[in-house]
């Protein structure tokens, strides 16, 4: 359970998102850097970008494969963590200390909606 | 249903990471791709690579068939000997590439690619005239170790010295008591052996090398690694880098293919492309800008699609984001730029000499 902190709300993509004042910092998770193996390269969009939920924000490569990273909420990035795309290592280190962008929600409530840890944690058994 | 080799167990019970490979249920890593792809590089590593295929022509005119079926030439080996050839079709392009074992004249053993086995058996018994093939990949594991101190754990557990099998050379004896085919070779770059063996007896194979090294921490690798460290070496893999629409010559395998010995099948076609030039090459390229080449992304010259990626990673020992693709002759130099179209973005990228990986 401590792969998952009870703090946190998930998505079935794999990402995290917690409060940041009114904004939402987004990563992924234990399950999804796991997955991939070392990351090795990620890719995230500029400040002032627009996103959706469950529209694709950026990438996050490892050796082997490629896979989308999908936003937990709409709005406007207001923060980028370039310490990430400059350490993509930093993702399996420790995915809740790598946090990729920060979001200004356009539609509060989207927030709200998102998985809980019980929930999210469930949703992996069998996902392996 | 997926097949499993006689290691599959051993895999799970290792903690190895399954999935489907070419029908068969595979390991792609243990404990981390990057970390096995380094154990390769610098200490041994252990790959289950039971599932390839294994072909067997025997009896009188057993190398003048093989021969008429491969762009390599086994008449100039000596016995002991194993060459790395193209199997193609009439069209001169690939039906497999397969490494070919003269054990004497009247002996030729056949190691091709898992998921070409059947394909290739079918091919080779439908184009042999005299001497048949058998198909001898149910009564064959294999076990490939590799790395600089591959050699010193495989010699402790022979008897005879294998300081006389070098590379692409191969002997047959007891490795820990079990009889195997000990083949100087592999698909790293590093120095090892590929051990064939009977099914039953693989997984005792397996733990006695693990246990014989112990002190140069000898540890298993998946596929995963097995494709970082050919994929440094820029050592095609049929299905990406090279296919039934591309001849050896343009994969920059010239080497392996022999034009000054008798007829095989594909020569006609090789010949009269050689002497008509080459359309395209199969090049090694580093990125320039950022990102990851991956396979079928589209090259691009002047924004027009030139070719197309075949093999890309971020190269783990010399960590830079490296490709492998078809590209018009004219961009086939070192130094030639052209650009690779990730997800949208044209991405620079430059034509190197490779292999991308060298030995320090």
């Amino acid at each position: 359970m401590s792969n998952y902190p009870s703090e946190l709300k998930y998505t079935k993509d794999h990402e995290w998102a917690k409060k940041a004042g009114s904004n939402v910092v987004v990563g992924v998770t234990f399950h999804a850097q796991d997955a991939l193996g070392a990351v090795v390269y990620v890719e995230l969009p500029k400040v002032g970008t627009v996103v959706k939920a469950h529209g694709q924000f950026g990438v996050i490569e490892s050796t082997k494969a490629v896979s989308e990273l999908f936003c937990p909420v709409s709005g406007k990035v207001t923060k980028v963590n370039d310490a990430v795309t400059n350490n993509p290592g930093s993702v399996n280190d420790d995915p809740y200390a790598a946090w990729l962008i920060e979001v200004e929600p356009s539609a509060p409530a989207e927030f709200d909606a998102l998985l809980d840890q019980a929930t999210y944690v469930k949703s992996l058994d069998g996902a392996h | 249903m997926a097949r499993s080799t006689p290691l599959n167990a051993a895999h799970r019970k290792a903690g190895g990471r399954m999935v489907d490979f070419a029908g068969w249920d595979m390991p792609v890593q243990y404990d981390g791709l990057i970390q096995e792809h380094e154990r390769v590089r610098t200490g041994v590593g252990l790959f289950d690579v039971s599932h390839m295929g294994e072909i067997e022509f025997k009896g009188p005119g057993a190398l003048e068939e093989a021969n008429r079926l491969i762009t390599n030439d086994l008449a100039r080996c000596v016995d002991g000997q194993a060459v790395y050839a193209g199997l193609l079709n009439e069209k001169g392009t690939f039906v497999d590439d397969v490494v070919a074992y003269r054990f004497s004249p009247e002996h030729i053993f056949i190691c091709v690619n898992a998921s070409n086995a059947d394909k290739d058996f079918a091919w080779m018994a439908s184009n042999a005239k005299k001497v048949k093939p058998v198909n001898r990949s149910e009564d064959y594991a294999q076990i490939a170790v590799q790395g600089p101190k591959a050699f010193g754990v495989v010699q402790r557990l022979v008897k005879k010295s294998l300081e006389g099998v070098g590379t692409y050379r191969f002997t047959t004896g007891d490795v820990a008591g079990i009889p195997c085919i000990i083949s100087r070779t592999g698909y790293t770059g590093e120095d090892g052996f590929e051990l064939y063996c009977p099914p039953d007896k693989a997984e005792a194979l397996w733990n006695a090398i693990m246990e014989e090294g112990k002190p140069e921490k000898a540890a298993p690798a998946g596929l995963g690694a097995r494709d970082s460290l050919r994929t440094e070496m820029k050592y095609a893999l049929y299905g990406n880098d090279i296919d039934d629409a591309h001849t050896p010559l343009e994969a920059n395998l010239g080497w392996i293919v022999k034009l000054d010995k008798p007829d095989f099948i594909g020569k006609s076609v090789l010949v009269a492309q050689k002497a008509a030039g080459l359309p395209r090459k199969l090049v090694g390229f580093e990125m320039v800008d950022a990102g990851i080449p991956r396979s079928h992304y589209p090259i691009l010259h002047k924004g027009e699609k030139v070719g197309e990626v075949t093999s890309g990673t971020m190269g783990p020992s010399i960590k830079k984001a490296i490709g492998i693709g078809y590209v018009p002759t004219a961009l086939s130099t070192e130094g030639s730029t052209f650009h690779v179209d990730i997800r949208g973005r044209a991405a620079a990228a430059r034509v190197v000499k490779t292999p991308f990986y060298n030995k320090a």
